[in-house]
Formats: C-alpha cells, sequence, structure tokens
C-alpha cells in the first residue's frame, strides 16, 4: 500500500526532450517520446485500470487489466508496455474493454479472499478499488475452486508481515526488491496457478537475504505485504512531508498519521515518491526504525542535580533553565569568560545548529563551539575548501546515474547509506565500472548482479600513498585531461603537484610496500578512472577518520581535478555524510573558527555583519576544540557544557580520556532524547525532541535542505530549538524566534549561499540545493560547473605520512571500524527498536589466519586491547577482513569500541583517528568479568595517565 | 565386399528396441565372420516400421521393419543381404509411397546419412549453402532467404528473411542467433529427428545466420527431455568446430561463428521465443513483454534472431539451390514445404515432408491410412496442443496457413494428433484447459487463474450443474483468455476449448453416468 494520498501515474517518467502528440479518448495529449499509454493517460487526467503498473516500476504488463484500444491496431494491448506514437488515437473505454476488464477481476476475486472489512489494507486496496473501478462485487467462478487460502502468514519480519492468501502474484514486490533495492531477495516460486512469492529460497523474510527496506510492502497493491504498524493502529488520517533524521542521504517520507483520543501517533513512515534525494524508496531505519521516538527511555521532564553522585531531580523547565543559566554564568565570572562551551549536533536541525552557536557566541560570549562533524567529516571540510573552495560535496545524488566509473573510497553504502547505495547499484547495474578502495571486503565487492572491477585492499592508514599511486600513474602515462586543467586550475600549484606526484616514491610500485595492494592493480584501475568519461568519487569516514584525513581529501580533490572530473553532472567528488545534519551543522557555523557559511570569525567583515545582527561584540579569535575542551577540563580551565544531541562519551575516541574530562566540569547540560552515556556525568538533563516533534531542515549530503514538519506534538512539551532559545533567554541574550522559519530567515540574511533559502520557497520547491541566491535562485544541483567557487582549482602537494599509531609485536593488528545497515551510530535510536534482530551486538571480524593462531573460533570471546584501553566481545571469523587487520562496528555502548581507540587525530581538524589502532586480540574465557572490569575501568577517570 | 546396413539411432527408433538390434546384428556378424558395415542412420519418418533395417544393394537400399532381435538371424543370411525377400521387407525404402512422394527439402538427407559424419554430410550437399552464403553480401544472404518465402516453422509463420534484416540492420553488437529446440507441442518430433538425423544442416544454417545478420554467437536451445539430439548436436558442433566450419576463421572467410547447446528448463513455456530467452539468461522461463521484439532487444538485451530449428535448417538448401527453387513449392504466401508430424491414433504415423497445398484428408489417410484402431477418425487437432480441433468436415481444408486460418486453425509446427470415434471432446478441451494450468507461467492473470477457473468450469458443465451458465462462462472465459493473455500459451489455449465446443456441442451435452 503506498502512502494514503499519492496518485500513481503507473509508469516510470520519459525523459526523452522528443514530444509526442496523439489522442486519448478524444483528447488531445502531448507527452515525451517513450511515454506509455498509461502515463500518457494518466498525464490526461484519465485512469487506466492497472494491478501490476506502478510508477517507480519499469512496465511488466501482467494484470491486463489497462488494456486499450488502438486505432487501426489489432487486439486490446496493455497500456502500460505500449509506449505512445505520433498520431496514435486511443479509447481507454468501451464496451468490449470493460468486457475484458471484468473477465479479468472475476478471475482474481475469484481466488482471494473476500473479507475487506477486516483487511487492514481496506479502503487503500487496489485490487478492492479496480473491483469497484470494474464494476465487479461478485465471480461467477464462485469460491469453490482451487484458492491460496490457510497458507501461513509469514510474520518473521519484525516490521511487516506477508499473507500469501491476500497475493495476487502482481511482482511488483519482486521487481521493487531487483530494480529499486537491487537485493533480488525475492523471487516467484513455482509456476502457473501455483505461482507464489518467495522470499530467497522459500525462506522465512527474516532468515532470507532480505534487507527489510520496505520497498516491496510499498509496492504491494493488496494487504499480502502490511506493514505490522498498520495492523497494530489502523489506517493513517493524514500525512505529513518530512526528512529522516538517520543517515545524511536524507529521504524524503510521508508521516502517516492517525488521530485518536490519545492524540497523534505515527503509524507509518512512507517514502515520498516525490523525495529528491530518494524517489520513494527508504531503508529499514528510515522506514521502520521510528519506535525510539515514543520509545518508554524517553525523558519526558527537564532535571537536575548538583553532583553526578547525586539522583536526578524532575524540574520545571523554568528552573532547568535558571539552574543551568547560573551555574555558566558562575562559572564564568571565576574561571573567565572562556571557561564554558556548546557542542552542536549533526542529528539537529539547522535552525537548532544555528541557535547553539549562537548562543554560545553571542551570550557566553566566546567561539567555544564545535560539532560532532570535529569527529567524522571535518577533513572535508577542510580539503575541499582549500583545493576546489568550498566545504561540501559537488554533486547531487542523480548524478551518479551519469557516472561511467565509479570509486568508492573508505566508504560502505550499502550499509551506512543504503538508498543511495541502492541508487548507485542500479547505475551499476547499467553497466558503470566500480573501483572501491577498501581495507575491507564490502558489500559492493560482490553483490546480485554486481562485481567489483577493483577492490584494491589496501591496510588501514595508508590511504594518501594509495591515492597518490593511483594519480602517479595517471600522470606518469600522459593520462591528464590538460585543456581542463590549463582553463580550470591554477598552473603553479599544479606543476609542483605534478613534480610531486611524478616522483618514484609515489609509483604502485613504490607504495605497494605500504599499500599491501599490488601495483598492476594499482595502474590498471588508474588507468580505467582516468579513460573513463564520466568518473565519480564517493567516500566516506574511510577516508576522513585518519592523521592524514585532509590529506587524503585533498588527494582526492587533485585526481579529480587531474582527470577533469568535476562541474559536470556524472563526475566529482562526494562524501557519503554519516548524519542526516553533518552537512548542515557545519553550514551552520559549529565549528569554533566559522560563523555559517564557512567564514572565519577573523575576518572583521563578516563579524560586523554578525555583531550587528546580532547587537553584540563577537570574539575574533577562535575557540576551543572539542578534544582542546577535554584537554582544557582537565586542566581545570574549562568548566561548563552545553552539549545538544551528541553523546560525546560513547562516540569520542578513547572513552577513558573523554569520561575523565567530562567528570571535571562543573556544569555539564545535556540536551537529548534519552540519558545517554554522556548525560551520566551530566548535572542538567533537558529532555529533547525527536523529529517527529518539531519544524526546522535538514541538509543531506549533497547540500540539500529539506523541511523536517512536526507530525506529533513534542514528548517533553518544547522543541528542541525553544530550549536552547529559552536557556539563552535565562542566560540573558534575548532570542526570541515564533517559528524556526524565521531562524532560517536570519540565517539567510546573514550567509551568502543561503540568501535565497526560505520555507516558502521549500515548500514549493521541495527541496533546495545550496548555494541558493541571486545567482541560482533554485538552488545548485552541482557545484563548480563554469569554474571553481575559490576561481582556480588548487592542488595540493600530499606526502604520505604514516600514522604514529604502528602495529608492534605487543598490537600486532590493526582495528577499523565502520558500521551495519540496521544499526546507526552510537544506537541510541536503533537499539531502541526491532532493528536489533538483526544486529544485537558488536562483533569483532578477523582474518581465519589470525583467528587460528590465536586458538579462536567463530563465536568466541575476545579481549581487544590498545595503547588507549581494552574491551571484549565475540569474535566473527571472515576473509571479508585480510589478515593482519580486525574490524567492528560501535553501535553497542558495551561493547565500547571507543575504549581502546586512541588521541591520534587528523593534524589540520583533529578529527580521530577511528579507522586505525592498533590491538591485540585473546581470546577470553570469563568474558563477563572481562567485560565487568572494562566497563568499571571505563567510568573510572583515569586522570593520572592523561595529564 | 563390405555390404553396408542401416539402423536408425533415433531415439523413436531406439525407443522400440533398435540398440539391442544393433547389438545383436553385431554379434551375429562377428560370430559368422560376415563383412558388413553397421551404420545408425537417422529415421526416415517412417515411424510404425521402426526400428527399420536398411540394407545397401546393387538395386539400392531395401528396408525391413519393424526388426526386433528376434529377425536378425534371418535377416543376416547371404540371401537376404544380397537383396533377396524377407517377410518384414518392404523393398526399395525410396520408393515406398509413404515416401516416394514427399517432397524432401529440409529432410533430404534424414534417414540417409550418418548424422555426425562430416563427410557423409558433404558427400550429400552439406555445406554448400555455407560456401555459397560466404561469397555473398549479408545484404544478399537475407534477401535470398526473404525471396525464398520461408515462414517460421515454430508455428508463428513470421517471414523469417524480415526478421533477419530486422536484426541486420541493428547497430547493436553482439548479436546473437538463438535457436529454439524447445519443441513441446505434444505430437511433434519433427525437430528432434532433424537434429538427431542431420545435426550438420542446422548448424549450417545457423553459421549461415550469424554471416547473414552479424552474429558472431549462436546458442541452440534443446529441451532437456531430447538428451540424444543434446548429445549429437554437442559432437556434430565438436567436429564442425575441428573442421573449421565453426569458429573464429569460418572456412578462412574471416567471419566468427561458435556455438552452444543449451539445455532446456523442462517447462513448456521456455518455448515461447522470450521465455526461452529469459531461460537462456538464467532466469526464471517468464513470458518478456514485446515490444522490444527479441529482433532488437533479445538474448542480453542484443540484436537476435531467434529461429525455429526447421527454419533454420532450410535455409542451407535455400542458399545452395537457389530462393527460386525453395519458393517454386507450395502456393500463396505458404512456400516451400513443411514437415508434418502424424501422430495419436493413426496407422501410419511419421513424417510427411510436402509442400503446402495438399489437403489435410491426403496426409490422413493417403500418408496415415486411416486411423490405427480400424475407427472412423472423428476429430483432428493440428499445431499441437493449442490448436484447433478439425472435424471431419474439414479435412478438405488445404493445407496451407491462411487457408487454415480461414477456419480459424492454424498450422503451428505442424504437429497432427489423430482422434477415433471414442473420443470424449469435453474431456478434450478440459485437457487443452488443463495443460495450460499446468504449463502456464503464471505471469499474466487470464492464464495463471484462467486455465485452471477453466477445468473447474469444464467439470461442472459436464456433471450438468447450471450448465446453460456455466457454457456461457467458459465462453466468457475463453474471450478473456484469447484477448487479454500476455502470450501465445494462454490466448490460444481457448481455441481448442471453441473448435471443441463449435464443432462438438453434443460432447458438452450429454448425460453421463
Amino acid at each position: 500500500m503506498y502512502t494514503i494520498d499519492y496518485r500513481d501515474a503507473g509508469t516510470p517518467v520519459s525523459v526523452s526532450k522528443k514530444s509526442v502528440q496523439l489522442e486519448i479518448d478524444g483528447q488531445a495529449v502531448h507527452v515525451p517520446e517513450g511515454t506509455s499509454i498509461m502515463r500518457a493517460a494518466a498525464d490526461a487526467g484519465v485512469s487506466v485500470p492497472k494491478l501490476c503498473a506502478t510508477d517507480t516500476l519499469k512496465a511488466f504488463g501482467s494484470c491486463r487489466l489497462c488494456l486499450v484500444e488502438i486505432e487501426g491496431r489489432k487486439g486490446y494491448p496493455a497500456s502500460c508496455t505500449t509506449q505512445v506514437a505520433e498520431g496514435m488515437k486511443i479509447r481507454t473505454q468501451s464496451a468490449k474493454l470493460s468486457e475484458l476488464r471484468r473477465g479479468v477481476m472475476e478471475l482474481y476475486i475469484s481466488d482471494h479472499p473476500l473479507d475487506c472489512v477486516t483487511c487492514p489494507a481496506n479502503g487503500h486496496c487496489e485490487l478492492q478499488n479496480m473491483a469497484e473501478v470494474c464494476g465487479v462485487t461478485d465471480t461467477r467462478y464462485g469460491l469453490a475452486g482451487e484458492q491460496h487460502s490457510g497458507i501461513a502468514k509469514d510474520q518473521t519480519n519484525p516490521y511487516f508481515s506477508f499473507d500469501p492468501n491476500m497475493c495476487i502474484a502482481c511482482s511488483r514486490c519482486i521487481r521493487a526488491c531487483d530494480e529499486t533495492q537491487g537485493t533480488l531477495a525475492l523471487t516467484m516460486s513455482g509456476r502457473g496457478f501455483e505461482s507464489q512469492v518467495s522470499a530467497s529460497q522459500n525462506e522465512d523474510f527474516i532468515d532470507s537475504e532480505c534487507v527489510s527496506c520496505g520497498a516491496c510492502v510499498e509496492a504491494c497493491p493488496t494487504a499480502a505485504l502490511t506493514e505490522k504498524s498498520l495492523e497494530q493502529h489502523g489506517q493513517p488520517t493524514r500525512s505529513v512531508v518530512t526528512t529522516c533524521a538517520y543517515c545524511g542521504v536524507g529521504c524524503s517520507f510521508k508521516a502517516e498519521i492517525k488521530d485518536g483520543a490519545q492524540g497523534a501517533e505515527v503509524v507509518r513512515m512512507a517514502p515520498n515518491r516525490d523525495g529528491h534525494a530518494n524517489h520513494g524508496h527508504a531503508c529499514v531505519k528510515g522506514r521502520f526504525a521510528f519506535g525510539y521516538a515514543t520509545h518508554p527511555d524517553r525523558v519526558k521532564s527537564p532535571m537536575i542535580r548538583k553532583r553526578i553522585s547525586d539522583p536526578w531531580r524532575e524540574v520545571s523547565w523554568d528552573e532547568a533553565f535558571s539552574y543551568a543559566a547560573q551555574e555558566f554564568k558562575r562559572i564564568q565570572s571565576k574561571y573567565g569568560k572562556y571557561s564554558v562551551g556548546g557542542i552542536t549536533s549533526s542529528r539537529c536541525t539547522n535552525e537548532e545548529t544555528f541557535l547553539v552557536q549562537k548562543l554560545v557566541r553571542a551570550a557566553f560570549a566566546n567561539n567555544n563551539v564545535d560539532t560532532c562533524a570535529r569527529v567524522c567529516h571535518s577533513p572535508t571540510g577542510y580539503g575541499l575548501k582549500h583545493t576546489l573552495g568550498e566545504s561540501a560535496g559537488t554533486q547531487e545524488f542523480d548524478s551518479v546515474m551519469q557516472a561511467d566509473v565509479i570509486m568508492v573510497i573508505g566508504a560502505n553504502p550499502t550499509e551506512g547509506h543504503p538508498v543511495f547505495a541502492s541508487q548507485m547499484k542500479r547505475r551499476l547495474r547499467q553497466g558503470a565500472k566500480l573501483i572501491i578502495l577498501d581495507p575491507r571486503a564490502i558489500g559492493l565487492v560482490r553483490a546480485p548482479h554486481i562485481e567489483a572491477d577493483f577492490h584494491l585492499q589496501l591496510r588501514p592508514g595508508t590511504n594518501v600513498a594509495l591515492i597518490n599511486a593511483l594519480a602517479h600513474v595517471i600522470v606518469s602515462e600522459g593520462l591528464t585531461r590538460d585543456a581542463y586543467i590549463s582553463e580550470r586550475c591554477e598552473t603553479a600549484s599544479y606543476a609542483k603537484w605534478k613534480n610531486f606526484i611524478a616522483a618514484a616514491v609515489n609509483s604502485p610500485e613504490a607504495t605497494e610496500v605500504a599499500t599491501g595492494v599490488p601495483a598492476t592493480l594499482v595502474r590498471a584501475a588508474a588507468r580505467l578512472f582516468a579513460k573513463a568519461n564520466n568518473g565519480a568519487i564517493y567516500y566516506g569516514l574511510g577516508v576522513t577518520e585518519h592523521s592524514q584525513g585532509s590529506t587524503m581529501v585533498m588527494g582526492i580533490a587533485n585526481l579529480a581535478m587531474a582527470t577533469g572530473n568535476l562541474g559536470r553532472a556524472g563526475v566529482g567528488v562526494s562524501p557519503l555524510r554519516g548524519q542526516n545534519n553533518v552537512q548542515g551543522a557545519c553550514d551552520m557555523g559549529s565549528f569554533p573558527h566559522e560563523f555559517s557559511g564557512y567564514r572565519h570569525v577573523s575576518d572583521t567583515a563578516v563579524r560586523n555583519l554578525f555583531e550587528s545582527a546580532w547587537q553584540v561584540p563577537l570574539e575574533a579569535e577562535p575557540g576551543l576544540r572539542i578534544p582542546n575542551m577535554f584537554d582544557a577540563a582537565l586542566d581545570g580551565s574549562f568548566r561548563g557544557m552545553y552539549i545538544q544531541g551528541e553523546d560525546l562519551a560513547q562516540s569520542d575516541p578513547n572513552t577513558h580520556h573523554v569520561v575523565a574530562a567530562l567528570t571535571a566540569l562543573e556544569c555539564l547540560v545535556v540536551q537529548d532524547l534519552f540519558l545517554n552515556e554522556t548525560a551520566k556525568y551530566a548535572h542538567v538533563f533537558l529532555p529533547g525532541s525527536s523529529f517527529l516533534e518539531k519544524n526546522g531542515t535538514f541538509t543531506n549530503a549533497e547540500r540539500r535542505i529539506s523541511r523536517v514538519r512536526k507530525a506529533i506534538e513534542p514528548l517533553a512539551g518544547l522543541e528542541d530549538w525553544e530550549v536552547t532559545m529559552k536557556l539563552s533567554q535565562a542566560l540573558g541574550y534575548e532570542m526570541n524566534y515564533r517559528h524556526p522559519s524565521e531562524i532560517m530567515d536570519e540565517i539567510a540574511r546573514l550567509t551568502p549561499t543561503f540568501t535565497g533559502v526560505s520555507y516558502e520557497k521549500l515548500d514549493r520547491l521541495g527541496s533546495i540545493q545550496w548555494p541558493c541566491n541571486a545567482a541560482a535562485p533554485d538552488g545548485t544541483p552541482t557545484m563548480h560547473v563554469d569554474q571553481f567557487v575559490r576561481g582556480k582549482g588548487r592542488f595540493y602537494v600530499t606526502e604520505y605520512v604514516p600514522t604514529d599509531e604502528r602495529t608492534s609485536s605487543r598490537y600486532p593488528l590493526i582495528l577499523t571500524t565502520g558500521r551495519v545497515l540496521s544499526q546507526y551510530n552510537v544506537g541510541a535510536q536503533t537499539r531502541r527498536t526491532e532493528n536489533n534482530r538483526w544486529h544485537d551486538e558488536d562483533r569483532l571480524e578477523l582474518h581465519p589466519d589470525d583467528a587460528e593462531s590465536r586458538g579462536i573460533r567463530d563465536g568466541d570471546w575476545v579481549g581487544i586491547s590498545s595503547r588507549a584501553g581494552e574491551t571484549v566481545m565475540r569474535a566473527t571469523l571472515t576473509d571479508r577482513v585480510q589478515s593482519g587487520v580486525v574490524y567492528t562496528t560501535f553501535h553497542f555502548p558495551e561493547s565500547g569500541a571507543n575504549v581502546v581507540t586512541t588521541d591520534n587525530s587528523d593534524w589540520a581538524t583533529n578529527c580521530p583517528e577511528y579507522k586505525v589502532t592498533a590491538v591485540q586480540v585473546a581470546k577470553v574465557s570469563q568474558p563477563e568479568s572481562w567485560r565487568a572490569r572494562s566497563m568499571a575501568a571505563r567510568h573510572q577517570p583515569r586522570v593520572t595517565e592523561t595529564q | 565386399m563390405t555390404i553396408r546396413l542401416y539402423l536408425p539411432c533415433d531415439s523413436s527408433a531406439r525407443s522400440m528396441g533398435a540398440d539391442r538390434v544393433a547389438r545383436a546384428i553385431e554379434q551375429a556378424a562377428a560370430s559368422g565372420k560376415l563383412d558388413i558395415q553397421l551404420i545408425r542412420n537417422g529415421s526416415r519418418g517412417l515411424l510404425w516400421l521402426e526400428p527399420l533395417l536398411e540394407i545397401e544393394t546393387a538395386q539400392g537400399r531395401i528396408g525391413y521393419g519393424p526388426v526386433s532381435v528376434n529377425d536378425v538371424d534371418s535377416l543376416l543370411t547371404d540371401d537376404v543381404l544380397g537383396g533377396g525377400a524377407h517377410p518384414l521387407g518392404i523393398g526399395l525404402v525410396e520408393q515406398h509411397p509413404f515416401l516416394a512422394s514427399q517432397q524432401r527439402l529440409t529432410f533430404a538427407r534424414v534417414g540417409v546419412i550418418e548424422p555426425v559424419s562430416l563427410d557423409d554430410y558433404q558427400l550429400h550437399d552439406g555445406y554448400a549453402g555455407l560456401r555459397r552464403a560466404l561469397t555473398m553480401s549479408p545484404v544478399d544472404i537475407v534477401q535470398a532467404v526473404t525471396d525464398s518465402g520461408l515462414r517460421g516453422r515454430g508455428g508463428a509463420a513470421f517471414p523469417t528473411g524480415i526478421k533477419w534484416k530486422t536484426v541486420l540492420d541493428q547497430p547493436a553488437t553482439p548479436k546473437f542467433i538463438a535457436c529454439n529446440a524447445d519443441e513441446g507441442d505434444s505430437g511433434t518430433f519433427a525437430d528432434r529427428m532433424l537434429m538427431e538425423g542431420d545435426p550438420f544442416s542446422l548448424i549450417e544454417g545457423m553459421t549461415i545466420a550469424g554471416a547473414a545478420v552479424g552474429a558472431t554467437q549462436g546458442y541452440i536451445y534443446v529441451r532437456i527431455e531430447y538428451p540424444d539430439a543434446i548429445n549429437t548436436l554437442r559432437e556434430a558442433i565438436r567436429l564442425a568446430r575441428g573442421a573449421g566450419f565453426l569458429g573464429p576463421n569460418v572456412l578462412g572467410s574471416g567471419k566468427t561463428f561458435e556455438l552452444e547447446v543449451r539445455s532446456g528448463a523442462g517447462a513448456y513455456i521456455c518455448g515461447e521465443e522470450t521465455s526461452m530467452l529469459e531461460s537462456m539468461e538464467g532466469k526464471r522461463g517468464e513470458v518478456r513483454v514485446r515490444p522490444p521484439l527479441p529482433a532488437i532487444e533479445g538474448l542480453f538485451g542484443k540484436p537476435t534472431v531467434v529461429n525455429n530449428v526447421i527454419s533454420l535448417a532450410s535455409v542451407p538448401v535455400i542458399l545452395a539451390k537457389g530462393a527460386a527453387h525453395y519458393r517454386d513449392f507450395g502456393l500463396g504466401r505458404s512456400r516451400g514445404t513443411l514437415p508434418f508430424q502424424l501422430a495419436g491414433n493413426i496407422r501410419q504415423g511419421g513424417l510427411v515432408e510436402r509442400a503446402f497445398g495438399l489437403s489435410l484428408r491426403e496426409l490422413l489417410y493417403t500418408y496415415g491410412g486411416g486411423s490405427a484402431s480400424g475407427k472412423p477418425i472423428r476429430a483432428v487437432q493440428v499445431g499441437g496442443p493449442l490448436g484447433a480441433f478439425f472435424p471431419e468436415a474439414l479435412f478438405d481444408t488445404v493445407v496451407d496457413y491462411e487457408a487454415f486460418a480461414s477456419v480459424g486453425g492454424m498450422l503451428g509446427h505442424g504437429g497432427i494428433v489423430v482422434f477415433d470415434d471414442t473420443v470424449d471432446m469435453a474431456q478434450m478441451a478440459r485437457y487443452a484447459m488443463e495443460f495450460c494450468a499446468i504449463e502456464s507461467c503464471g505471469k499474466c492473470t487470464p492464464c495463471r487463474i484462467g486455465s485452471t477457473r477453466g477445468t473447474e468450469v469444464i467439470d461442472r458443465i459436464v456433471r450438468n450443474e447450471n450448465r446453460v451458465q456455466n457454457l456461457s462462462l467458459l465462453q466468457d472465459l475463453c474471450e478473456t483468455m484469447l484477448q487479454g493473455s500476455l502470450c501465445g500459451l494462454g490466448g490460444m489455449t481457448p481455441i481448442p476449448v471453441q473448435t471443441a465446443l463449435k464443432h462438438f456441442p453434443e460432447d458438452f451435452q450429454r448425460p453421463r453416468p
């Protein structure tokens, strides 16, 4: 069942520029060439009956309800599979067509339960609707014949059920799994009347290859595949278009709401077919895992306590604000104005983020504001700003459909950015080539109908050596696009870089020692990329979270410039952002050295603009970064912190160090949905509001600003922006906004790349990719089109410097980290949903050779120790990882992956080196005592060690 | 002097004990120190005489059949080996009335030669067509096929030359030649006989097709129920490739053509050309929507000639002897010859290759000799399980595509199944629906559900439950399937049902126990 207020045009839109004129039921229609008769009719307002057609899937032609008559043509062709032709005259209604459609409907009805009234799809069932349209209320075949009835319902998926008795064998689910999701988990088993949808090879959905993206459920015209939430709560009554709060893809959804006696409740998140980032697709998180919003763990009342050893005391909002404000003021008067700061969150809206940094700069009167983007994509901002001139990805997602060679570096799209991965896979199935740079065999290396042309399986920490080697081949073999470079890039910096990269030390043969990637593979991959008409690079945290993260981003930009792959669709450098609003949080001035729009605080003109708008003097010196705040907390100069929506204690590296710093604070204010790990050290807890409970905007990885719209009232009474506003008021700095649109208006006034953005325009266009201003009133899908934002593209010399984190006889293995599809980040949301059914613990992936020498078997408990700490989890033996490398996810606090990660960080931005930690792994016999020891140690600040 | 004996290795002969007879002959020859050579040929198509032993004499090949192991000793006497009389003797095989009046163009070598002997094949005009084709431009080859009037012998009767031209005109590469050898119609066996009896003619035809349209790879999709045909073809392909008739440089022409046998998936629907392509791609055999035509987007989305075995095997003779030679057979828009297959309740079952233009009656009585049971022939079904039933009144229908269409029938693949007057046509109608229910791929609704409902409705009619209403429902269902189905399976299943209802209404009205 698709979203309640959608009109399905039956077949996908044709992108042809050539127009065809035809006549449908006497009405002249103009449509693009390649359009189906069904869609042409829909465009003309004529609904042709259909069951197997839906406009997200290719025409299939199986239901035979959409038959039409074409003048001069024999028979009754299906309108979904027949394309329009010039001058065609079509009749969609006639006595004969009605007779045929009734004949088909009677057959359908003869094999379908007729208990519509109690069916969860009642009123939104296409079969029911079509029976009505065809005027069929009964079947002359009776119900005594062979039937699909009494077949057990598959209830194994936690979010949806499959009832074969309701299935009309239209194959929409199978086609959605193939075409939309690209997992190919579903098939039709049996033939003829016995045809039945089967997950994998007649397995239960939960045990099959199904990734629970929900595309099949969305595509199902009947109740055969139904959300359990609909069965539990009943039909929605209205819907609100909003944006997913999980990853950086930023899928558009229709939150379907049922208004009841207990107020409004969200019964379904339906992917929005008009969504510009997702085009009607979704993943298991966004589609189904929204139950955390109403989880009993949600804190609904503000709380305070004097000491972190005291119990929490629920208080009124006013008391919480006034207590927090008093404390911050006391600390600032005692330790100086730089002794407090704030953290914005990539999980919160642009407007909320903007307010937090405004509060720090205007109310705290310093620049001690930083964001969790520090620990993920800060090198992206730095690297792309310096080379290209803008701290953002260059493309829109749809660009991938024009790429000929796709390079994926340090990203795992099918797990981390599943909806974009599906689009990328669609392009790969069309024949685009794929190069993967990753220490681990990610899913894209080999998937149904997809196989990477090259998997350059490098050792963690050697990205820069490898990107240099690729560039070396391109330069030394004369594969650079010289005309492009001379027209668009700096001559001097290019010459310098070219000279550097051509040196033998950067040759694949030389770097092979460090990277472990055979030189022949590197050479072949470099040639493939360089010779592509359109080469596109996508990367993730495997690029940024390194001591040379910023260098690597620059290396990527160098490669794209040298091969002429920037400034048009199908190419570009695209960071895949981890969280929903990483891009936005960075755009909004969350970093200590920048105002919104990446303008340095030392720029007097910019500062004057903000000073006059905010009516306060502003600091010209950058404030503290997160790691500096921790250090300052430990040395006693930093005493108060306001953290909105980030769990520093779990997500930041070297937990021992973080915990010691947090414990040293005199006032820690945490604003969050849940009492997270960080809240254990907080003095004030301000309950947050989930994305369903507030208005605002998120900016996704393609710079796309999309509206977040309130579906239900905030559980704790206030939206997050209101909380920050009221805290600011309590601090004595007036903020007065009636609606987040007014915050966006302020952002637009103060930020050159946002001047054209308004809620009114967002409502009108659906979404906007910044820059949006007088030069680009509807936004900018592709950046750097005629020239780079900084003018000429700048090449940077990217010398490979090995990380200080080295293996040794004591720590002989390298630990690297990643994500799984079903869990999100530190798991605060997804762990509070049924997604745990797929992944309920973090495990350590270990190569069988490394396991064998340690006597470790699959499923054994193993201890992992590094120079920073130790933890324990179970082992999974797999050759996805290379020997010498171990891998884990970081979704569960008890596994404490970050207890072992170190203080190493990117030289430019302090982004932590999560991806490289030297460790030893050993089998442990008593995991409980190990875990207890590890947990205890984690919460014992080891001040002496870190000072 | 060595005396040559021929005994078919065709599976129809083998099913009647030909292998045992062959062993007995070889043993007898060894023990009696007879100077004989036993050649396993294809079948002549006189199936009621299989195993048909032929002894080469000065006058020609004299036939004896059906031969059993017990007959071997009496046959291997000097007298018989010298052309003397024997109770099983039928005289010179080529003068047998069943064969003498046939017009064998496509089956000219079948039963005559040793199937996998390249020498024997070339001795009997084999590869003359390809040699000629290799001197011609692709356009001219296609033109020759067009001019010959050859139409698709799989059943749809689409002009072969026009199909080839479409593929020739496609700019996309690579292109493929896909031979449909998933011969699934009940009562048909022409494809099998040809593949088992003269595999090189198919290989040659496909090679010519490749040269004509610019395809470098061919596939023969053979139903898995034809293991002999599969083995024979594979061996023949191996030999042809070894001798340079296939491979990277066909006969030194610089043209490449490779050939591979793919075994079928055991489903009738895989004989429908788009399902066959799906199956060849390793997918579930399910009908594709047309357009795009396979000639434009066929196997793996590339331009593909999909032709039946007989169509392709008829190409060598067209090229060797010229389009006019082939076109001069037949009449109207049905040119050349069609190998008819007589099966069911018929005295002389087998293969009859004749030019279009004879009557159904001639086939049934002149060749078939009437029913096997001796009772009057009441009905025949022409063109496989989806073909029309013909009553005696229509036996004088001239056999050509258009004449058959005008009486609501179709020639299809040339299969003719005969029923005598004990047949229950209501059960035959039910069987048509049941066949469709068993073989439906399940993609489209009229076929998937309609065929099952069809059997149920006919059962009710037979049981006299609301007979009038159910007869009307059956007519409506037939119309839904006929007009609404995605492919010919669902779309033609109503034909036997409707013709049974039309010509034999009494069988649906009878009171039953």
